[in-house]
């Protein structure tokens, strides 16, 4: 059920809502200063995080998924910090996410279309998935209409989008060749209306990366600060390899040589079997999954690049040089490079023999 | 040697930091080829303890010194252009507008197609040659710097002047990193290619074309035997 129209005039506070859900003070607390490390921030910020969580009326959010897997839903629910997941789903199931909310059907679709009126150009558009374009787009329904009208529709009065995981921001699975239903990520699909996109790739995301950007949103008012790309600096500045705690094995060069080797036992840089890390931008080494538990590259499994553009059409994950397409047979760079230097050599020594031989008749007539 | 109808004609073509360019230059591709092959593909792996070598470290190492030799040169090299005698300014600018320039390019195609008798002599470079270098050397050299540069930014990282110049928008061109470093690597292929036929050529034109080539870029001066003067010598 939609909530009532007074209700929706004053909202309330992050922190209300906490405490609402018997979140403690100093518990509340713990989460300011937890969010203010991991977005890089000094730690007089945590109060800063703090105040804006007590004193500022939560922004709603609209979660709208296309084609997509849920994984970006799934990592989100997954937040480290239990609390995160606390304010964020109670953001959320008052507002709009398919997965998650509790409404259905009619009531659930009219929640988009009161939000998109009330809170104009004060929401925040969040987008999981990508709408597909061929057939007017009929390979993604949501409600009875194509994805990508309610994309358009939603994003109308939006603040700013956020392209959640790799599907929104590049397309994804999806839209690896050869892409039958023209699956299009959010900020190329053509008449979307003009606002800002933040990426946040990643097959799915860090649910901390998740939480922090919106976090960061409702604290300084302000979008993030972002690269060329479209995604905040603050977790896509640098490689996995910038900060993969195996580099010295690189530098050195140890590595894996194939998957249970004795370098593989002795967690040797895993470059020759394949890892993506020294072309891919994520926080994966830095921040860590479940909890700063883990990531690929720690478990012994070269890093996939899963939150960089097109990552599934440069050829199988376990090997370093790219495949590259339109060459009939499958090929690498070097495979290219050898036939073609070969053909020259071969054409330079014919042409040789056949200069030799011109000369040699040449010579036979004028001398 | 000895024929009776013996005339020679010299003519100085490479300025001195022209040749010691050539030089330096040749052995930082060599090294870039090298070091950039064992890039895509590692040596096998080392034993001990990781800090007691430093293998693919320096693989890199060397690697980006001799980039940064190459580009040193090329800068060099262009202001050479303006700064050297006019063969040097032949390689950046083909006439390509001149009727002339074109029938003179079939005329060496045909020549290389073992077609005609005897070549136009040139004492620069002949039309075909400064097509092939213009494309295949001056912009693939261009092409290498540029994502050389935006390869090497990656590492140095946002707010140095390689990122910010070269990382944060050639990369976006091309799609990813990914992409980058499949096309760096192609580009190796291409001067490969050129360096094969620029040797071979080479050796060639200096026998059958009866004018020195190798050794003018030792001496700097371009020698031709028999009849005839150098086409472009007005």
């Amino acid at each position: 059920m939609p909530p009532p129209v007074e209700e929706v005039l004053t909202p309330e506070t992050f922190y209300e809502v906490m405490r609402r859900q018997g979140i403690t003070r100093r518990s509340f607390l713990k989460f300011c200063s937890l969010t203010a490390a991991s977005l890089g921030l000094g730690p007089t910020f945590a109060p800063k995080i703090a105040y804006a969580m007590e004193s500022k009326p939560r922004i709603p959010v609209l979660w709208l998924h296309g084609l997509e897997c849920t994984c970006c839903s799934e990592s989100f629910i997954r937040s480290a910090h239990p609390l995160a997941k606390d304010v964020v789903l109670s953001m959320l199931s008052l507002d709009y996410d398919d997965t998650l909310m509790a409404a259905a059907g009619h009531q659930a679709e009219a929640i988009v279309d009161e939000v998109v009126e009330q809170y104009k150009g004060n929401y925040i558009l969040a987008v999981e998935g990508n709408p597909p374009l061929n057939e007017d787009g009929m390979f993604c329904i949501i409600g009875g209409k194509p994805f990508v009208e309610q994309l358009k529709h939603a994003a109308s009065n939006a603040k700013a989008i956020i392209s959640w995981g790799s599907c929104a921001s590049w397309g994804c699975v999806q839209a690896a060749r050869p892409n039958p239903t023209r699956a299009t990520p959010v900020h190329k699909v053509p008449g979307l209306p003009d606002k800002p996109i933040i990426k946040v790739p990643g097959c799915p995301p860090i649910a901390e990366v998740m939480t922090a950007v919106i976090t960061y949103i409702l604290t300084f008012e302000k979008l993030p600060e972002l690269d060329r790309q479209g995604r905040p600096k603050m977790f896509y500045s640098q490689r996995i390899h910038d900060k993969c705690y195996r580099r010295p094995h690189f530098d050195a060069g140890q590595f894996v040589e194939s998957f249970d080797d004795e370098g593989a036992r002795k967690g040797y840089c895993l470059y020759k079997v394949g890892c993506k890390g020294p072309t891919t931008y994520n926080a994966c080494s830095t921040v860590g999954w479940n909890g700063g538990l883990s990531f690929p590259i720690q478990a012994g499994h070269p890093c996939i690049g899963c939150s960089e553009d097109g990552f599934w059409d440069k050829g199988d994950f376990y090997s370093r040089l790219t495949r590259v397409h339109g060459f009939g047979i499958e090929a690498d760079a070097d495979r290219i490079g050898t036939t073609a230097a070969t053909v020259v050599g071969a054409a330079a020594a014919a042409h040789a023999a056949a200069s030799v031989v011109k000369r040699m008749r040449g010579k036979g007539g004028n001398n | 040697m000895n024929h009776t109808s013996h005339s020679e004609e010299a003519v100085y073509v490479y300025e001195a930091p022209l040749r010691l360019w050539h030089w330096v230059n040749a052995v930082a591709i060599v090294a870039l080829a090298g070091t950039g092959y064992l890039i895509g593909s590692p040596p096998p792996s080392v034993g001990g303890e990781a800090s007691a070598s430093f293998v693919f470290g320096w693989i890199r190492y060397l690697h980006f010194a001799a980039g940064y030799v190459l580009i040193a040169g090329f800068a060099f090299r262009i202001y050479w252009a303006f700064a050297g005698n006019e063969h040097a300014r032949q390689i950046f600018l083909p006439p390509v507008w001149r009727g002339r320039f074109w029938r003179e390019v079939w005329h060496e195609v045909l020549w290389y197609a073992l077609l005609v008798r005897e070549p136009i002599k040139y004492s620069g470079h002949n039309p075909l040659a400064t097509i092939a270098m213009h494309i295949l050397f001056v912009w693939f050299t261009i092409f290498m710097i540029v994502t050389g540069l935006a390869l090497y930014g990656e590492g140095t990282g946002m707010g140095s002047w390689q990122h910010t110049l070269f990382s944060s928008r050639v990369i976006p061109l091309f799609g990813q990193s990914q992409d980058v470093h499949t096309w760096h690597h192609l580009g190796m292929w291409v001067i490969i290619c050129f360096v094969i036929i620029h040797i071979y050529v080479a050796v060639r034109e200096d026998i059958m074309s009866r004018q020195t080539i190798i050794s003018s870029m030792f001496s700097g001066w371009r020698t031709f035997r028999g009849n005839g003067t150098p086409r472009d010598s007005d």
